[in-house]
């Protein structure tokens, strides 16, 4: 928890700052777009941690969205599917893509980055191509299961909380549990740590990573669905660009070394909601839109030296006490 | 060993005089002193912790001592870093090589300190150089060879002719020899002598007592920071160096054999992947402790691990307690009842970055838990248990393991088995880089883990440690079962005599 801290300082300054220029920023509205966005974006971040705590990298995030987003909408609008068959087809298609790119890292020996590069260029193609490049919407349609991504519960007659902050709260707590409190969460940290060790004590190694990747995908899968039910108007070729950089940021932000076996749940989400803060600041706070990624840019290498700054100013402490008690 | 001209009279090469250093609430070294004379081979012992370390890098000018004073042929000086320390002449062959293996032999040499034509190296003059430089330590390769293409022993050569080079009178050797075969490790022998001849100084530090009766003029031991004695060349013995080190006898027990009832490991045609044409082929008994001798690189590792799993062996038969066992899968191997402790603590071992509680219950989880859910308070209680039972220091669960001492570090990849409670042990080399305190601490673990029936299979390249454990021992060569010896066989001789490829 105190690795958290920092991150949290951080979180809390900006948010506090660019209340303090604009009071809009805390208006209900403002504060209830932050919360959705930081949900949809949680969700895939979290997806991203499991990887990076690995030891590997997943680059296809933002194309798994892409196509499973185009493809739902292409399903129910022009081949008319029912909604569940809909939602089963492109999340089983999601976890097939994870369940390929974990084969291909542990079974085949491919390096992650290679195979996650390849799945980003790949996933992108196909959305097009099913869609001839064409934007898909829902149009009046599909209001219920829109409700999923565009949901609101009423809290008081001003605020009211986005459904997605329920689906992430849920992510969030089956992937804390299952990090935490299982032998497969403790065994996915100790091969981040040590994946030859981690063999050599009888861990499935390669079972656990190819879980990893699964769990990535099907999270991005999952975030696919939720981004193009909210957006209602998808751009095959746009939908879910960068949102794999987004996602690894906010999962190191939050913690996650990209050596791997370091990372918590609670951490990849505070660094989520520093990012979405971050951007909304930059347009809540007339910033030119231009420099959006120069500032998330800087604002992410800043937070990551102080930090390992502090990793390394508390490791040599530890390390002196440690020296001298053996 | 004799050596011809023995350490001439006169002024030290190299005197160390009363050198204390205190890291923060603890004395690394109190009134420190030693002397080394030129062509004379100095050994250093002592257990961990007990110094050594930080006096080596005193010396070399990594750590600067508190008080105390260096004089070097009689005259006083100061080394307040790692470049002075090069300048008098003084340089440390660390245990890691600090080469850079994608350059050739000749560019290593002379690294940092090319020889040059204007702004352009001079490779002629380089090559012609380096060839001398490692006629000193009898080493015969092109200066063009690229380092990697080299044995580790004759890449060790290459640091030492480096030192040479920058024209260094003292050489500390930081136990040279730990990841050397038997025939690299005389050439070093061959290397050391040479350079004793040529007047240069040499510290040794080893675990390895039998290398160094073998190779010391004289011996300074060290014992918690402290001088706790020396012996000249004739008063040189294993007793007489492990009795300074410790501070008191080792108490060697004797332990009666005593194997029960039916095979617990039966491995049958088995061929790894190294030597692909040998079958192997032995039986473990229950309480019984088995030593597998033979030189490095005679396929005794691949055999530990082919039987556990981490090699899929090409052919063969593995049954513990009389059910086969899948091969190729330590998954399977664990939950039949194996336990391998590894060659190479750091990578294979232990996760250096946890902490000494997740280390000792990480192979075990599934044992404790429900449902796949984690059972933290019994994890709690055996990791304490464990601590315990086996004396790790500090006796912390949250010590991180990468600042643990060899020993320690050993215990916790021991005791992460033994909470497995596996029927047949198998461990490769279980006390390298392990000071002798603790080598008997474990050997006296293994003996009362046979005596409540667990079979342990075990490969090292220490005589000693065979001579001392086995109650039968395997030999191998060249991949190969050489020949097998009973503790009534069982000597120094016989086991060098299968382990050269002589016949039994």
């Amino acid at each position: 928890m105190k690795k958290l801290i920092g991150i949290f300082g951080l979180f809390v300054a900006v948010f506090v700052l660019t209340a303090f220029i604009n009071p809009q920023f805390v208006s209900a509205y403002n504060l209830q777009n932050l919360i959705r966005w930081t949900a949809l974006f949680g969700i895939i971040s979290i997806g991203a941690a499991f990887v990076i705590i690995t030891g590997g990298i997943d680059l296809s995030i933002g194309s798994v969205i892409g196509l499973v987003g185009s493809l739902m909408a292409s399903l129910l609008t022009r081949r008319s599917w029912g909604e569940g068959t809909t939602v089963v087809v492109v999340l089983s298609m999601s976890l097939a893509i994870g369940l390929a790119h974990g084969w291909l890292v542990t079974k085949v020996r491919l390096q992650p980055f290679i195979v996650t590069l390849c799945g980003l260029l790949l996933y992108r193609g196909l959305a097009r191509y099913i869609t001839d490049d064409q934007s898909q919407g829902f149009g009046n349609l599909h209001d219920g299961l829109r409700q999923m991504a565009t949901g609101r519960i009423p809290l008081s007659s001003t605020f009211a909380i986005p459904v997605p902050l329920f689906i992430l709260l849920v992510v969030a707590l089956l992937a804390g549990v299952f990090l935490n409190h299982t032998v497969a969460g403790r065994h996915l940290l100790a091969l981040g740590r040590n994946e030859t060790a981690a063999r050599f004590s009888g861990i499935r190694t390669d079972a656990l990573k190819i879980t990893a990747y699964v769990i990535c995908s099907g999270l991005a899968g999952l975030g696919g669905i939720l981004f193009s039910l909210d957006l209602n108007s998808i751009q095959p070729s746009g939908l879910g660009e960068f949102y794999e950089l987004y996602a690894i940021a906010a999962a190191v932000l939050g913690g996650c070394s990209l050596r791997g076996g370091e990372g918590t749940i609670t951490g990849v989400i505070i660094g989520t909601a520093v990012m979405r803060v971050l951007y909304n600041a930059i347009n809540i706070l007339g910033i030119p839109t231009h420099l959006e990624f120069a500032i998330i840019g800087t604002v992410i290498l800043t937070g990551v030296i102080a930090d390992e700054l502090v990793k390394r100013m508390s490791a040599r402490r530890r390390a002196a006490r440690e020296r001298l008690q053996t | 060993m004799s050596r011809s001209d023995g350490p001439t009279g006169g002024a030290p090469l190299l005197e160390v005089r009363k050198i204390s250093k205190n890291f923060p609430g603890v004395r690394a070294l109190e009134n420190v002193s030693l002397h080394l004379r030129a062509g004379e081979v100095l050994a250093v012992i002592g257990e961990n912790g007990a110094g050594k370390s930080t006096l080596m890098k005193i010396l070399a000018g990594v750590q600067r001592p508190d008080s105390g004073e260096f004089q070097l042929n009689g005259e006083t000086v100061t080394i307040n870093d790692v470049r002075t320390a090069q300048s008098l002449g003084i340089a440390l062959i660390h245990q890691e090589l600090a080469l850079a293996d994608n350059l050739d032999v000749g560019s290593n040499l002379f690294l940092g300190q090319e020889p040059r034509r204007g702004w352009f190296l001079d490779r002629r003059r380089q090559g012609r150089l380096a060839t001398e430089a490692m006629s000193r330590v009898g080493l015969e390769v092109a200066p063009e060879t690229p380092l990697s293409s080299l044995s580790l022993g004759q890449q060790q050569l290459v640091e030492i002719a480096r030192a040479l080079a920058s024209g260094a009178r003292v050489i500390i050797m930081d136990e040279p020899t730990s990841s050397l075969s038997q025939g690299e490790t005389d050439r070093l022998y061959l290397a050391i002598e040479e350079l004793t001849r040529q007047g240069v100084g040499v510290i040794y530090i080893s675990h390895r007592l039998g290398e160094v009766t073998r190779l010391a003029d004289r011996v300074t031991v060290l014992r918690d920071g402290r001088n706790a004695g020396e012996l000249a060349r004739g008063e040189i013995s294993h007793d007489r160096m492990v009795r300074l080190m410790v501070g008191r006898d080792l108490v060697r027990h004797r332990r009666p054999t005593q194997t029960q009832g039916s095979p617990a490991l039966e491995v049958a045609g088995l061929k790894t992947p190294a030597h692909p044409r040998q079958a192997i082929g032995l039986t473990l008994f229950p309480g019984e402790i088995v030593g597998l001798a033979g030189l490095v690189g005679s396929g005794r590792t691949e055999i530990l691990r082919s039987i556990f799993g981490i090699d899929t062996p090409l052919d063969g038969e593995i049954r513990v307690g009389g059910v086969p066992v899948p091969t190729g899968s330590p998954v399977r191997a664990i939950r039949a009842g194996l336990g391998l402790v590894p060659e190479d603590r750091k990578h294979q071992g232990l996760f250096l970055e946890m902490a000494i509680g997740p280390n000792l219950t990480v192979a075990s989880l599934s044992r404790r838990s429900r449902w796949g859910f984690v059972d933290s308070r019994a994890d709690v209680r055996l990791a304490s248990d464990l601590i315990r039972e086996l004396d790790v220091r500090p006796p912390n669960p949250r010590q991180t393991t990468q600042y643990l001492s060899g020993g320690n570090q050993q215990k916790v990849v021991l005791a992460k088995w033994l909470a497995l409670k596996p029927s047949v042990l198998l461990l490769d080399e279980p006390t390298r880089g392990v000071d002798v305190g603790a080598k008997e601490e474990i050997y006296r673990l293994l003996e009362s883990l046979s005596q409540r029936g667990v079979a342990i299979l075990f490969v090292s390249s220490e005589l000693e440690e065979i001579l001392r454990l086995s109650d039968r021992t395997l030999v191998m060569h060249e991949g190969r079962l050489a020949g097998e010896l009973k503790r009534d066989q069982l000597s120094e001789e016989s086991v060098m005599h299968l382990a050269t490829g002589g016949t039994e």
